[in-house]
């Protein structure tokens, strides 16, 4: 199994290391603004999707001005396809819980939580034990931090932040209007920081090495690495942390089957490519100068031929109608129309062209949608249906 | 002093508060922007997303009702995009919804409708997923149908009841497709905590939450040779039906009402201000008597404070809620019952009519009193004491169906017994009303003198807070009512039932030691009731109010002792306030109820 040049295999995340009390003591007596800064240079992305700089998050937070404010780990995992933030939450708590309490040192917050998927009830007593002896050791050095695991319920949309805000507090987990934005309005209206799982170990990652080691990993606008959830058609489903700006083709010539049809990438919510994209899709950021740079939380599926794309949408729209908080029009409806439209066209119902009536659907889907949910089921139906249109229609 | 902030909306600059929504900005340049989950009674939902506009330098639109307008953007309403994406949502609504306009009661006054009449959406491309649902009817409430066939989620009934009753029995359920209101595992509405306020009815754009008429039942009393129909016509009713009738919010047209009532048939146009006079004097004497067992007996059983009783979504809210406290509440009918109850006694016996042959019909600026009339306590003339209750909305329907051009129509006079009324009366039907009436009569009553405020206007008790306080300092009182020297009468008026919650949290915590409590059901008092003509808001409501209290000040009875009709059923008929016969018809029992 030949790693190709490209593709670069990197261990951060999960090396054990078992220094992370004097890692944390040693960060907390740096500057704020300081630690502030080491994370903006360092241009780590959110990993939780949207890909917000983390820095800039963080100085946000720091900058409200309020008594009370929160450090929330979203540990929510609901991305078809997504299994990286479990194994980080199983193998290295301790990284997670470190980065959380540095974040609450920085921002003034006395107060973290996870928000654990609801379907990893099974973590909660290891994890319990865990946040037992970091409080410990907080408790030990005179600092004040306490972690609370919040239980979901298996909502997928209660990972969307504001959702899993009003999930918290006892609500239905409906996305709230945006601005306000969590770092001046979160949990209990309280400026919050909220961080995907795994770009909580990167902070930790970048506080004990520095910035810069993380900065020259990855390329522009996409430095540093990701963990990868492969799974589909693919000899070697698992998790792998690569660093970012690989191209498809490289990924698929190391995970695929020989017979790679195509990949999603970045779950339900993410794009389908096709093989001969292959070559030109890069896997990163948006902004990357050349090529296609489609963004991920780190589901990568691999379909091979045997595959019928029409299934793959299908199975897609069933989970977004399903998981859809409904309470927006565009995406409610939006997401009914398109599943019961795709069956008619496959059906003879409805004439080949209603797949472009749906298209027009999903773009006013992504134009209006009030959250990341709908706006983001254009991704897959349009990738999908323009690329494999013959499979929807025979 | 809020910050100004400039805003570009299609070109023009404008000079805005900050903090405005860019929908509140639009509307205050005078552009229209289309909205349906917005209300102005509500909190911000932006969930319809039919209100989007571009905002130049943004990828997607944004939801004006939900979007604060922020320094030098530039904002754009009527881009091909924006166009497109509105018309798309119209679109994906209709889609869902069971939209047989025709065979629809909000068929002319729907939010949805109009909006699908300006985008002229002539075809309809989606698919139709009404087939897909199943969609149910809840028809067992005597006071609200339930269709969810009709309804677009945009949880404006969700947010009322909670946020404006404090109610919460309607709340969303299940999500994505599945979404839809509810109520408490699905119940109907009639065996729920709902208390059939009808704001939910009154804020709902579409046709999914309709009062249960009952325009049918009065048209075929009417035209029964053998019924005898008498009509009982609300205070808060004459100021609300003209915009019914296209007249401006704010117009009184008692005399038109009156006219037009006769010409629909009712055999007797009578006035519930007369019972509400009749209240007054029952628990005017109700309260003192309280004070006096409390004060002079020192009786531990008496219960204090007391509250009214007149309006029936108070009285279900507290039957659910604080069922500990239902000896607390006036024992007083609602002016609507007592009204029944003497139609059916009082008045069948002086005008020699058989009570069994009379059809007592009221119409209501409430939803509640529909649910009230059909209580089993509401039997005491030996009858059901008020066969129907219409809305102020229904009678507009009837009139409009007996093509009766209202607005030509002459003034005219209620008929006598039980149709004369004092200004006290009147202003039962805004918030602080019979909490003034009561104060202009009792005070009078134990003092000998005229309340000690301006042109008998007891200021304090009126307004628009959600809550208010007011004493009354009783002086040289006559020498019956001698204990009372110098006792400071505590007072409260709260209206919409998350105040009344507020109100009664207080007296439960023993924050608060009032001695009466007036509460509303509906903001704004009966004026803003949920039978009332959609739409309301803030606005409307204060017109109304206004021209409640000009029917007042017009009035040449102004305290309900006064009325000469009320002078002459004590003497022919009740005796005296809270005497035998008052207590067998026009008072009452309440039950507890569980609080889902
Ligand atoms: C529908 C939806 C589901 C989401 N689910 C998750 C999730 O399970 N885990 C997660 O970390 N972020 C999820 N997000 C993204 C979060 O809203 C948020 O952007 C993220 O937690 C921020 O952390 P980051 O900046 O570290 O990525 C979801 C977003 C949407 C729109
Ligand atoms: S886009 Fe979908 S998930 Fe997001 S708020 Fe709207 S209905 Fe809910
Ligand atoms: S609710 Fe409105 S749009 Fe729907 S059927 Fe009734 S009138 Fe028509
Ligand atoms: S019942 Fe009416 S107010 Fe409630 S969500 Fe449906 S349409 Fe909106
Ligand atoms: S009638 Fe009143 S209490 Fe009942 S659901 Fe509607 S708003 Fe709530
Ligand atoms: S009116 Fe703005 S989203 Fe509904």
């Amino acid at each position: 199994m030949a790693i190709t040049y490209n593709l670069k295999r990197a261990d951060f995340i999960f090396r054990n290391e078992n220094d992370w009390e004097k890692i944390l003591n040693r960060t907390l007596q740096r500057d704020k603004q300081e630690l502030i800064n080491e994370l903006i240079s360092s241009e780590l992305k959110g990993r939780g999707g949207a890909g917000f700089p983390t820095g800039l998050k963080w100085k946000l937070a720091n900058e409200a001005v309020s008594d009370e404010k929160y450090v929330i780990c979203n540990a929510d995992e609901g991305e078809p396809g997504t299994f990286k933030d479990r194994e980080i939450l199983t193998k290295v708590p301790f990284k997670v819980m470190s980065a959380m309490a540095i974040c609450g040192y920085i921002i003034g917050a006395k107060k973290g939580f996870i928000y654990l998927r609801g379907e990893y009830k099974y973590l909660q007593p290891d994890l319990e034990k865990i946040i037992a002896e970091f409080e410990y050791y907080c408790k030990e050095i005179n600092f004040d931090f306490t972690i609370n695991i919040f239980m979901g319920s298996g909502a997928y949309i209660c990972g969307e932040e504001t959702a899993l805000f009003e999930s918290m507090e006892g609500k239905r987990g409906e996305p709230r209007n945006k601005p306000p934005f969590p770092t001046n309005s979160g949990y209990m209206g309280k400026p919050t920081v909220i961080n995907n799982v795994e770009t909580l170990a990167h902070t930790y990652t970048i506080f004990k090495h520095g910035s810069k080691k993380f900065y020259d990993l990855g390329v522009q606008f996409s430095r540093g690495t990701k963990l990868f959830s492969v799974s589909g058609d693919t000899p070697k489903p698992g998790i792998y942390e690569l660093e970012l700006g690989m191209s498809l083709q490289d990924f698929v010539d190391e995970f695929g089957d020989g017979d790679t049809k195509a990949v999603q990438v970045g779950g339900a919510s993410g794009f389908l490519v096709p093989r001969k994209r292959f070559g030109e899709t890069a896997i990163g950021f948006k902004g990357k100068l050349t090529g296609i740079s489609l963004p991920t939380g780190g589901s990568m599926m691999l379909f091979n031929s045997s595959r019928s794309m029409f299934n793959v949408l299908d199975n897609y729209l069933e989970f977004f109608r399903e998981e859809s908080c409904g309470q927006c029009t565009p995406c409610r409806v939006g997401c009914q129309q398109l599943h019961i439209g795709i069956k008619a066209v496959k059906q003879g119902a409805k004439p080949a062209s209603y797949l472009d009536k749906l298209l027009k659907l999903t773009e006013t889907m992504q134009y209006t949608a009030k959250c990341g949910l709908g706006q983001s089921v254009a991704n897959s139906f349009s990738s999908i249906v323009e690329n494999f249109r013959e499979e929807m229609i025979y | 002093m809020s910050k100004k902030i400039n805003i570009t909306i299609n070109g023009v600059v404008y000079e805005v508060d900050e903090g405005l929504t860019i929908l509140e900005a639009a509307q205050s340049a005078g552009i229209n922007i289309p909205t349906l989950c917005y209300h102005k009674d509500l909190c911000i939902a932006g969930n319809c997303r039919v209100c989007v506009v571009e905002i130049v330098g943004q990828k997607r639109l944004a939801a004006s009702c939900a979007t604060p307008c922020q320094e030098n953007m530039e904002i754009l309403t009527n881009t091909l995009n924006v166009r497109n994406s509105r018309k798309h949502i119209i679109e994906l609504l209709l889609s869902e919804h069971n939209a047989d306009c025709t065979k629809c009661y909000k068929n002319g006054n729907c939010e949805l409708q109009e909006l699908a009449a300006e985008y002229k959406i002539m075809s309809q491309d989606l698919i139709g997923l009404v087939p897909y649902k199943d969609y149910t009817i809840d028809m067992f409430s005597p006071s609200i149908i339930k269709d969810d066939s009709r309804c677009i989620r945009c949880q404006r009934c969700v947010r009322t009841c909670a946020e404006l009753q404090g109610v919460n029995a309607l709340t969303v359920a299940y999500k994505g497709d599945k979404m839809k209101i509810a109520t408490f595992f699905e119940n109907s509405m009639n065996d729920v905590v709902c208390t059939n306020c009808g704001q939910c009815v009154n804020h709902c754009p579409t046709g999914a939450l309709i009062e249960k008429n009952y325009i049918e039942e009065v048209w075929e009393a009417i035209s029964d040779p053998d019924k005898h129909v008498v009509i009982q016509t609300a205070p808060a009713v004459r100021v609300g039906l003209g915009e019914e009738m296209g007249f401006e919010p704010g117009e009184r047209v008692t005399g038109k009402m009156v006219a037009a009532l006769k010409n629909l048939g009712f055999d007797s146009v009578l006035d519930t201000d007369f019972t509400a006079d009749l209240t007054i004097m029952e628990e005017g004497t109700e309260l003192l008597t309280r004070l006096k067992k409390a004060l002079v007996d020192k009786d531990k059983n008496v219960k204090l404070p007391m509250t009214t009783s007149c309006s029936p979504g108070w009285v279900k809210f507290i039957e659910h809620m604080f069922p500990e406290y239902l000896e607390n509440v006036s024992t007083c009918k609602s002016p609507q019952q007592m009204f029944g109850a003497l139609a059916k006694t009082y008045y069948a016996k002086a005008r020699k009519l058989d009570p069994e042959k009379i059809v007592s019909v009221s119409v209501m600026p409430c939803t509640a009193k529909k649910f009230e009339a059909s209580r089993p306590e509401m039997h005491d003339s030996g009858y059901r004491d008020v066969d129907i209750v219409l809305t102020t909305r229904e009678l507009a329907i009837m009139i409009k169906q007996a093509g009766i051009d209202f607005r030509k129509l002459p003034d005219k006079k209620f008929d006598r017994l039980m149709g004369e009324s004092s200004g006290a009366a009147v202003i039962f039907g805004a918030t602080g009303g019979v909490m003034e009436a009561a104060l202009r009569t009792a005070y009078e009553l134990v003092t000998g003198r005229e309340v000690p405020f301006e042109d008998l206007n007891i200021m304090p008790v009126r307004g628009m807070d959600g809550v208010r306080e007011a004493s009354v300092k009783i002086e040289k009182p006559l020498e019956n009512w001698a204990f009372l020297d110098g006792v400071e009468l505590k007072c409260a008026v709260a209206h919409g039932l998350v105040n009344a919650k507020k109100v009664m949290d207080a007296v439960k915590s023993k924050k608060a030691d009032y001695h009466f409590i007036e509460i509303m059901a509906c903001p704004g008092g009966c004026l803003g009731g949920g039978g009332q003509p959609i739409p309301t808001n803030p606005e409307i409501r204060a017109k109304r109010t206004q021209a409640i209290y000009a029917e007042d000040k017009n009035l040449p009875i102004r305290k309900s002792h006064e009325n000469p009709e009320i002078i002459k059923i004590y003497k022919d008929f009740l005796g005296e306030p809270l005497g035998k016969k008052s207590h067998e018809l026009l008072h009452t029992t309440y039950v507890g109820r569980n609080r889902y």
